[in-house]
């Protein structure tokens, strides 16, 4: 069994003390919305995570694609950690849409492009891990989740489009926005600096969870292989 | 043929008996040294595996007298689930359609490719010296000519119950494109679900959620048709489901051949 690296240990205090310093830039550094108030405050985590949640499936899907190119049980391993944290980013990116989208569009939900296209990416990554769940044998459960997982990934982009040629109310807040959207605001300096800081958080911890759970996979695919010689 | 061999597989073992090689490294070896000359075309073996689906439904009609009777009956439960009165037909006339193509679209996938598996048909396709991409466009083909008998079971029994005409050339086209790209995802995730331990609940499952790029556009490209909207007004839909349509076949040729690997 290798002990945990030193370099992880690291990484995780690392990890921790950004998100601390990103919490309190959010709430002491960047200035208060003049309109929406503090509830805009959710904004520069809900992106964020949004952000993380689409980084999985980005890395999903090019793991998948060397997966099945070199059959290495490493990339294999890579792919399920990605979507595994990714989907829990992606609904993280819901929930806190819905708590931001109550008190300014005023309703929980709306079926515009970017939260059909986030529901939709979440139940591609739930119909990814009932697929693994289904096959017993190792090696076709991953040939099938890294072929499922390259799918999604192009599938979710098209839906993406196809359902925004319909209007949105969605502000979009980064690059060209439509200004009749609700909610949509101008980034201040300062705003944007903690936005960027904290899509750098995020992904520091995406960085992070993902190399623990690499490692969970490898250490159970070490705790399968000692069981295996038990029973021999 | 020429095309079908660069498939970026480094381990199709053609001809190799399935469960034989395990490794996948030796298995690439065996494919680079000894691999037999693949003496079918690849047309004549698509035909055949096309062929040989329309005849066994032609002796068993099992799929033919099903539909008719899952078309009525999905027909009849929208009718008093929707309160299908004029006014509210003309709104969810192609809505009501493509529901009824994507749920009998979901049973015939199940069914096309759990005869193969059950019967252990599959294993004897996969055994014939030819290129196994043959295989996915013979079966993609045998549902995409299913799921065209399903549209031409449902639109007469629909246009019959309610006197509206469906026969508008544009719907068609949309119904042809639409059953493309649905059965040429379908096909590849049903032959993934049928290995799977809960594979009637997992195609949906599977399937849905890739295929709603599909969905979006068939369903406004039918409603636009049906309100009369012209072919120009309609192409960006039209376009995109034949984007869809181009790049899931494509991917599909790409990684059919890992779905069947052993």
């Amino acid at each position: 069994m290798s002990p945990k690296p030193r370099l992880l240990t690291i990484l995780d205090a690392v990890t921790i003390a950004l998100l601390l310093v990103a919490t309190v830039g959010v709430f002491f550094y960047a200035p208060t919305e003049l309109v929406m108030g503090l509830v805009q405050k959710i904004f520069y985590f809900h992106v964020s995570a949004a952000w993380v949640g689409m980084l999985g499936f980005i890395i999903a899907a090019i793991a998948g694609v060397l997966y099945l190119r070199t059959g290495g049980r490493n990339w294999d391993l890579v792919e399920m950690a990605a979507v595994e944290i990714g989907m829990v980013f992606a609904l993280i990116t819901i929930i806190t849409g819905s708590i931001w989208a109550r008190p300014v569009w005023n309703t929980w939900w709306t079926w515009d492009p970017r939260l059909t296209t986030a529901t939709i990416m979440e139940l591609v990554y739930a119909a990814y891990l009932m697929l693994r769940q289904g096959i017993e044998e190792p090696e076709r459960r991953s040939r099938f989740g890294a072929i499922y997982v390259i799918l999604g990934a192009i599938s979710v982009p098209i839906t993406f489009f196809s359902i925004r040629f319909s209007r949105t109310i969605h502000p979009v807040i980064v690059g060209n926005g439509d200004p009749t959207a609700l909610g949509t605001f101008d980034m201040t300096p300062k705003m944007l600096q903690i936005f960027m800081f904290s899509l750098l958080v995020f992904s520091i911890i995406f960085a992070d969870l993902l190399w623990h759970r690499v490692r969970l996979g490898k250490l159970a695919d070490a705790v399968e292989q000692m069981k295996l010689k038990l029973i021999q | 043929m020429a095309e079908s061999q660069q498939t970026p597989t480094p381990s199709v073992v053609n001809g190799t008996l399935p469960g034989e090689v395990s490794d996948r490294a030796a298995a690439a070896a065996a494919t680079a040294q000894d691999k037999p000359a693949l003496n079918t075309p690849f047309l004549r073996a698509m035909a055949a595996v096309v062929w040989k689906d329309l005849a066994a439904e032609m002796r068993s009609r099992e799929l033919l007298s099903a539909m008719l009777v899952f078309a009525i009956l999905v027909i009849l439960i929208f009718n008093f689930a929707l309160e299908l009165d004029a006014q509210a037909r003309a709104n969810v006339t192609a809505g009501v359609l493509w529901v009824t193509f994507i749920f009998a679209g979901t049973l015939e996938l199940n069914r096309s490719m759990a005869i193969e598996k059950d019967r252990g048909c599959l294993d004897g396709l996969l055994l014939a010296p030819v290129d196994r991409t043959a295989i996915y466009f013979g079966k993609a083909i045998g549902n995409l000519v299913f799921m065209l008998i399903i549209a031409a079971i449902i639109l007469p029994i629909y246009s019959a119950l309610y006197t509206v005409n469906l026969f508008n050339p544009g719907l068609l086209l949309t119904i042809l494109l639409g059953s493309i790209g649905y059965t040429a995802v379908g096909t590849l995730l049903a032959s993934m679900a049928v290995q799977a331990r809960t594979r009637d609940m997992l195609l949906p499952i599977l399937l849905f959620p890739v295929i709603v790029p599909v969905l979006v556009a068939a369903v406004k490209a039918s409603g636009g048709f049906l309100q009369g909207a012209s072919f120009s007004e309609l192409s960006p839909w039209l376009n995109l489901l034949l984007v869809y349509d181009v790049i899931f076949t494509a991917v599909a040729f790409m990684v059919f051949d890992f779905v069947v690997e052993e």
